[in-house]
């Protein structure tokens, strides 16, 4: 009976070995979004593609692996009181919109036999795209910018509205109207063609979408950096249930890769949080988009291989994914024990 | 919009989604306890002897 149940829900159908790789991929995972706040997700799809899934399993079981994380996170920032509903209810509206459309397009270019390739070039364009923005931010920055998952503690009305969205509030004045949580008021539309664009990239890449998402509400819609990120995870909670349960219904997600998957990230997040209180991110920032980069080029390098028929390209190109991200993980790991021990020992010598 | 659909009720994928629910709240609360019993013995054995770091 058991069984039977499990085989149903695709639990047992993943050799322990995969799910070993996969608890793995999980926590390397779960160490980058804990610490970087976003980002990890966007690895697992391309990850599943150079396995050879199906690239509707490879989107559906990425898309809920997103829903599990954002459940996990979204309980942690609700105790913080970081996020707004009303704008939460607007944009659950317009991405599951988005997400439909994504979804169907994913569904239309599988019958075409086009979706792992359109896909796997869709996301060459956006890692490479993030990678060189987060590393140019990394170059450029002065310790003050990002976006911080770990919002600080300031009130919601100490937050500096951006220019742009300024100009947005000021110029789109489409009723309905709505007022949001730091005094912010915006027009309905704006809020609903943000979700609609960053639904669509979700229900076609399978991921979260938050690293669009977010920096959409702050710079489009105008809202506080901490309600930007409560909202979003909120949200994803949503979307991302509401995508894996269209890609569940069409046998696009498999529990025996999302289970283990999400079993080491949950302690991954832990670990990767924790160590945003010892180290400074924007050190290991430039090394997140040294990671982005390297993973455009190995999805590419994965893609060359699949079409050339050649293996070893394949092999080369997941190495290079999982290899990016691990090294980075074992960055902040290593950093952050190594701040430690020196802040114990400066303890020890002051105590001296 | 061509493709969209009204996601209809299907018992095996609540399951299926429900499951990834459970788990997630389990792992979270789970962990969360286990961080609490292990965190300093843990924190002890990778910074070694008494630390306040935290």
């Amino acid at each position: 009976m058991l069984n039977s149940l499990l085989d149903g829900l695709g639990a047992l159908g993943t050799s322990p070995e995969m799910i070993a790789l996969f608890v793995g991929f999980g926590l390397v995972v779960g160490v980058l979004f804990g610490f970087f706040g976003m980002g990890g997700s966007f690895l697992v799809t391309p990850a599943l593609l150079m396995l050879d899934y199906p690239a509707p399993v490879a989107v559906g079981s990425g898309m809920a692996f997103v829903f599990g994380t954002a459940v996990i996170a979204t309980l942690k920032h609700h105790d913080l009181g970081q996020v707004d509903y009303k704008l939460g209810a607007i944009m659950i509206t317009g991405t599951t919109i988005g997400i439909e459309a994504g979804r169907a397009s994913v569904y239309y270019l599988e019958s075409l036999g086009l979706a792992g390739g359109i896909i796997s070039v869709a996301y060459v364009v956006l890692l490479g795209g993030v990678g060189a923005m987060v590393t140019r931010d990394a170059l450029n920055s002065d310790g003050g910018d990002g976006i911080d998952h770990e919002a600080s503690d300031r009130d919601l009305d100490e937050y500096e509205i951006p220019e742009i969205a300024k100009t947005i509030q000021q110029t789109v004045r489409i009723p309905p109207m709505v007022t949001l949580r730091g005094d912010v008021r915006v027009s309905a539309w704006v809020i609903t063609a943000v979700a609609f664009a960053t639904g669509l990239l979700s229900g076609f890449l399978g991921v979260g979408g938050g690293f669009i998402r977010m920096p959409a509400m702050i710079y489009a819609i105008g809202v506080p950096v901490p309600v930007a990120v409560g909202t979003d995870l909120f949200e994803i909670v949503f979307s991302g249930g509401l995508g894996s349960y269209l890609y569940g219904q069409g046998g696009g997600v498999n529990l025996g890769i999302v289970a283990p998957l999400l079993f080491g990230s949950a302690l991954g997040a832990r670990i990767g949080s924790a160590a945003t209180a010892v180290v400074d991110a924007d050190g290991i920032k430039i090394y997140f988009g040294g990671m982005l980069l390297i993973g455009s080029i190995a999805v590419g390098i994965g893609e060359i291989g699949s079409y050339t028929g050649n293996p070893t390209l394949e092999l080369l190109g997941l190495v290079l994914v999982i290899g990016a991200a691990v090294v980075v993980a074992f960055a902040i790991l290593y950093t952050t024990v190594s701040s430690l021990r020196q802040t114990r020992r400066q303890g020890a010598t002051a105590a001296d | 919009m061509p493709g969209l659909e009204i996601p209809t009720w299907d018992p095996e994928t609540a399951l299926l989604i429900g499951t990834i629910l459970l788990e997630a709240i389990v792992l979270y609360v789970g962990y969360g306890g286990l961080e609490r019993l292990f965190g300093p013995y843990l924190m002890n054995l990778l910074v070694g002897g008494e630390s306040n770091a935290q």
